[in-house]
């Protein structure tokens, strides 16, 4: 058996061609073949982001995607018709909507004084809007999350903005609850991570029923495109 | 239920997931490495590579051919990356800048997957999938390649021959990872994760504001990221995006991607060595210290540490709903201790003691359980440490499965260990030095002590998350953590080849009344206090000037 191998003072000719057989296999063959299982029916909806989708069938958005519709902190904050997702931590403004160009969280440490007065002043600015004293306002709507796009908030959050979006649509607090119920999910399983409201899909559900004027009646929220 | 007994229950399903697949896939694994018999696709693969998959290294050829790779990968990333205005599939983004693309470069070229840069705006899909995603299918199969040539150094006798590169690192990829990640990411996609060419989409809101969906092919690099210990996301915020990991369900099955193959391996050492006992101790020592590391930080989360969290009454900043406190604190520990540095929940939102937890589990050398391959082999030479020290202790010959730790073997030893706190150190004090780098800093003092460590911590163990508080920007910082991860990777792999050349070429010692029991709780014990012992030393200062400070002050 010959003891030196013919590639030995070639090693990195070899390094080079099993890296471009890599990269047609798994850069290339890899992708394809997860990108055509996630084209079955069942999973295309999700695999294209899970587009919210209005009664005439035009997207606005991702179900999946917390960007708050109009400034959290509209010039007559009262007025506000929409339900609202967390704050972003890189956003320049308190309650600032995120954007999906760059998600992403607070760069400050949990004691940092920048950050516990962002908290307070955040706290102070959603009491105002929903006209509740301050101690009502949960932890949720008061901190930032990790991505800036969270597209949920608690239930707690939710119902507390409740009054607020039944009055600015002009629908009974009851329907308005109702709304939030259905878009509530418990934990995955029973024990997988937290209560959560989807806002995206409830904002969706709250213009329709406000477009309908309160006429009841199921629709299709998420679909593909 | 209270968020304790679903923390825990969370616990018990991935315990259970994970015995599940301990046996099968570690058994797999050691025959994988250990076939004699090379497939169709396989030998496809050696003849376009001109290679001789029946030729046997020794552990100079075996380096080699790992360094090789590592420079045409790191030298071909680099390029693509300066490329991309140019290269069609770019979408229209422009040439990473020389100071990030070099970092990128070495980042995923080691199976650290630091990124400087929210990928949804610089990274195009051809970067993504033909530069980004091809590393880390092989940075994965290189790390598992180096252990498994410690593993045949162990197992062998009298040779010098530890394996063939070309076929491991082929069969790493072919046989293990793509396989797992193609299951890998079906799941995800049942789970809801995004996979689309469709790129970038404007809509116009509810409020008629226009936004973009960054729609990417998510799931495909979401699984092997997770499965190779890589970390690298599509987008800034990493898994705590909603298309990366859209729900609970999710998040678990994340975390079980990150610890699958590593914990695995713990029991194809066994089988590779013919004693499956010596699996045990290792064993152990990762589910004792994850669990003691996991503890800490659940226990400092859920009791709402002092700061912001008090002040808005729960621990949340930095957080997913959907995660909430446990989900984030879980995946933290998984992704420090897997070096696989994907973050669901910003780190540095953490109270002071649970980020000290963070990097203790990182600093550990990323043992519990550590990358795939890297976890094991720095597993393995902290056992051949704790049986020198144990051996001098009573004065025995210092062997490990019958092999010999003479002169040789333990400056391989010294050379695994020292490399990293020597890199973490020295890093961290040089960047502090540097008015430059207090001015990236979002806050002074501890915290900005923690954000330097944990950032130099990460690239010296090729875990690659990312802590807020630190712009790395270009200049300094960005170039001296390309050269950490650089050296971090590869002077213990160099030391780790040498010990396995050197085992094999070693005959094996009979077992006497006299050799120490490497399969029992003692030896666990052992081997744990030795890996507290060998940080705990190096790194006790380091910490108290950052987390621990900033904990107490």
């Amino acid at each position: 058996m010959n003891t030196v191998p013919a590639w030995l003072p070639r090693p990195a000719v070899a390094a080079l061609r099993l890296l471009l057989v890599l990269t047609a296999l798994t850069g290339l063959c890899y992708p394809a073949a997860v990108w055509a299982v996630s084209r079955l029916p069942p999973l295309r909806a999700a695999a294209e982001g899970s587009p919210t989708v209005t009664d005439d069938g035009t997207v606005v958005g991702s179900a999946l995607l917390g960007v708050d519709p109009v400034d959290p902190l509209a010039a007559e904050p009262t007025a506000d018709r929409y339900f609202h997702t967390r704050p972003a931590g890189n956003a320049a403004t308190p309650l600032g909507p995120g954007g999906p160009d760059g998600s992403g969280a607070t760069p400050y440490s949990i004691t940092a004084p920048e950050l516990v007065s962002l908290v307070e002043e955040r706290r102070r600015l959603v009491a105002d809007r929903e006209g509740v004293p301050v101690e009502e306002v949960p932890a949720d709507a008061v901190t930032a999350s990790a991505s800036g796009l969270d597209p949920h908030v608690s239930p707690e959050y939710a119902t507390l903005q409740v009054p607020r979006v039944a009055r600015t649509n002009g629908l009974p607090e009851a329907r308005v609850h109702e709304l939030v119920a259905q878009h509530t999910r418990g934990r995955r399983l029973g024990f997988l991570g937290e209560p959560t409201v989807n806002v995206p899909l409830l904002n969706l559900a709250v213009q329709l029923a406000a477009d309908q004027g309160g006429r009841r009646g199921g629709h299709d929220e998420v679909g593909g495109r | 239920m209270n968020p304790a007994t679903a923390g825990l229950l969370q616990i018990a399903l991935l315990l259970v997931a994970l015995a599940l697949s301990y046996r099968p896939l570690g058994s797999y694994l050691a025959r994988v490495y250990d076939s004699p018999v090379h497939n169709r696709a396989e030998r496809v693969v050696y003849r376009i590579c001109g290679v001789d998959p029946e030729a046997q290294q020794r552990w100079t050829g075996y380096a080699t051919g790992v360094l090789c790779l590592f420079g045409v990968s790191a030298f071909l990333l680099y390029a693509l990356q300066r490329a991309q205005g140019v290269l069609p599939g770019g979408q229209g983004r422009p040439a990473v800048p020389p100071d990030t693309a070099f970092t990128t470069a070495i980042g995923y070229a080691t199976n650290t997957d630091w990124q400087s840069q929210p990928p949804e705006v610089t990274t195009g899909n051809t970067l993504l999938l033909a530069g980004l995603t091809v590393q880390n299918f092989l940075s994965a199969a290189v790390g598992v390649a180096v252990a498994v040539a410690l593993v045949r150094g162990l197992a062998r006798e009298r040779t010098d021959r530890i394996g063939n590169v070309w076929v491991d690192v082929t069969r790493g990829v072919v046989r293990v990872f793509l396989p797992l990640a193609f299951l890998g990411a079906v799941v995800l996609l049942v789970g809801g994760v995004v996979m689309s060419f469709a790129g970038p989409v404007v809509v116009t809101a509810l409020d008629g504001a226009q936004h973009r969906v960054p729609l990417a092919p998510v799931a495909a690099i979401e699984s092997v990221k997770l499965l190779g210990s890589n970390g690298g996301g599509l987008y800034g915020a990493n898994s705590a995006h909603p298309f990366e990991n859209p729900s609970a369900l999710t998040n678990l099955v994340q975390v079980y991607l990150m610890l699958l193959v590593p914990v695995a391996l713990l029991r194809t050492f066994g089988v590779m060595v013919g004693d499956h006992r010596q699996s045990r101790p290792l064993v152990s020592v990762v589910a004792v210290v994850a669990a003691a590391v996991l503890c800490l930080v659940w226990a400092v989360e859920s009791r709402v540490p002092r700061g912001a969290a008090q002040v808005a009454g729960a621990a949340l900043e930095g957080r997913e709903s959907r995660f909430g406190v446990f989900g984030s604190a879980l995946f933290a520990v998984a992704a420090t201790g897997t070096s696989t540095g994907a973050e669901n929940a910003a780190h540095n939102t953490f109270g002071g003691l649970a980020v000290a937890g963070l990097l203790v589990n990182m600093v550990l050398g990323e043992i519990a359980p550590g990358g795939v391959g890297n976890g094991l082999h720095a597993l393995l030479v902290v056992a051949l440490l704790a049986v020198f020290l144990a051996s001098l202790m009573v004065g025995r010959t210092p062997e490990y499965l019958g092999k010999k730790i003479g002169r040789v073997e333990l400056s391989a030893v010294s050379v695994a260990v020292l490399t990293m706190p020597l890199l973490v150190l020295t890093g961290t004090a040089a960047a502090l030095a540097l008015p430059t780098t207090r001015d990236a800093l979002a806050e002074d003092g501890p915290a900005g002590v923690t954000a330097v460590l944990y950032t130099y911590a990460s690239a010296a163990n090729n875990n690659g998350g990312a802590f807020g508080g630190l712009d790395v920007g270009g200049g300094y910082v960005q170039v001296t953590v390309g050269l950490v991860m650089a050296f971090g990777r590869f002077l213990p792999a160099l030391a780790v080849l040498r010990l396995a050349g050197a085992f094999a070429e070693q005959g094996r010692s009979p077992v006497t009344a006299g050799t120490l029991p490497t399969t029992g709780p003692l030896f666990g014990a052992l081997l744990a206090g030795v890996a507290v012992l060998v940080a705990a030393l190096t790194f006790l200062p380091a910490l108290a000037l950052g987390p621990l400070a900033g904990a107490l002050g």
